[in-house]
């Protein structure tokens, strides 16, 4: 089992040192265009990535999570808040659930 | 009123809605630290050191994998790299009599929010203004860790099920709309969602764990996409936090 703290410590002084190098040490933004290209589409690859399919397990049946993610694209595109989209996704998921409940006692 | 304090109290006032958007996805943060068997303190002192949602997510699934220390430095070099093209945005933007101490503070609240109000002010930024805005962020940001960690433990299944989309429904709602408006990040979003699912359920592909397939993935999709549709806009902006 390796050490939380260390984790944390890794995490803490790498996210850190990213921020905080380029803005006391460098006094020249950065012109290369593939690289700026490159660091525009890391926070979307990355968000993207995590979020699918990782968000079909994240609930407890398969069904309720599709019908949550479902919910939140279609809010999303919309360019609902945030906070509307993640709460509408856990209704769903929660209302979904319910119902599977109910229909399968019957 | 002193000029410092005037910056501050503006810094402030900026970041009450940064606040509390951080408190909603922080909340996310804490279950989801929770439900992987993370302790509520230790899911608060990754948020009070960090301040970074993408990076900490990602680093929930080392953690409950008991993935190596590298694997770990790696994938918050290139989740977080980001953040090196704005800090290096701000040098252009900071007082020119900021000290080093006071950027080396500054430094730390470099999140996409708080560089997006620093960049899209008007002349140059005074350090107290984002002194200002980083005491409010950072509060909601931990507050919001330490009340999700809690509702984990303390809500029923049936409800934390549900609220387990939360993060994901987040994410979605941060890279939805600009992918609507832009073609190449709708590009990356759509590539990155097909070979992550291909890391999951492909034979062979989906013994890498989550952390390595996040960096493969990430720095895979994003350099075919710079290649394909370079930007040309000098806006360095992110949207997430």
């Amino acid at each position: 089992m390796k050490n939380i703290y260390v984790y944390i410590l890794i995490m803490a002084v790498t996210t850190y040192l990213i921020r905080m190098l380029p803005l006391v040490l460098v006094r020249k933004e950065i012109k290369n265009v593939f690289i700026r290209s490159f660091l525009t589409y890391v926070p979307y690859a990355a968000l993207a990535a995590m979020t699918f399919p990782a968000i079909l397990s994240s609930t407890d049946s398969v069904i309720s999570a599709a019908c949550g993610f479902a919910t939140a694209v279609i809010l999303s595109y919309f360019e609902k808040s945030l906070i509307t989209v993640a709460l509408s996704a856990c209704g769903v998921v929660f209302l979904v659930e319910r119902a599977m409940e109910i229909i399968s006692n019957f | 009123m002193t000029d410092k304090k005037q910056q501050f109290t503006h810094g402030v006032k900026d970041g009450i809605p940064i606040g509390l958007g951080y408190f909603a996805v922080s909340f996310t943060f804490g279950m989801a630290a929770t439900k992987n068997g993370i302790p509520i303190g230790i899911s608060v002192l990754i948020s009070a050191t960090n301040l970074t949602s993408a990076g900490q997510f990602a680093a929930l699934s080392i953690i409950a994998e008991n993935g190596g220390y590298f694997l770990m430095f790696l994938t918050q070099l290139v989740i977080n790299l980001r953040y090196c093209l704005m800090s290096l945005s701000l040098t252009q933007k900071m007082e020119r009599t900021s000290t080093i101490p006071q950027l080396m503070l500054v430094s730390f609240g470099v999140t996409d929010e708080i560089f997006g109000i620093s960049a899209a002010k008007e002349g140059a930024v005074s350090p107290f203004y984002n002194y200002g805005a980083m005491s409010v962020a950072i509060p909601g940001w931990v507050l919001g860790t330490f009340l999700g960690a809690l509702s984990g433990k303390l809500l029923p299944a049936m409800f934390i099920s549900a609220l387990s989309v939360a993060i994901y429904g987040m994410f979605l709602a941060i890279i939805i709309p600009p992918a609507k408006k832009d073609s190449a990040i709708l590009i990356a979003v759509l590539l990155a969602m097909a070979l992550a699912s291909c890391f999951t359920y492909l034979p062979v592909l989906k013994t890498v764990s989550s952390g390595m397939m996040i960096i493969i993935v990430t720095v895979l999709v994003s350099a075919i996409v710079a290649l394909i549709r370079p930007v040309t806009v000098t806006d360095p902006e992110g949207e997430d936090l």
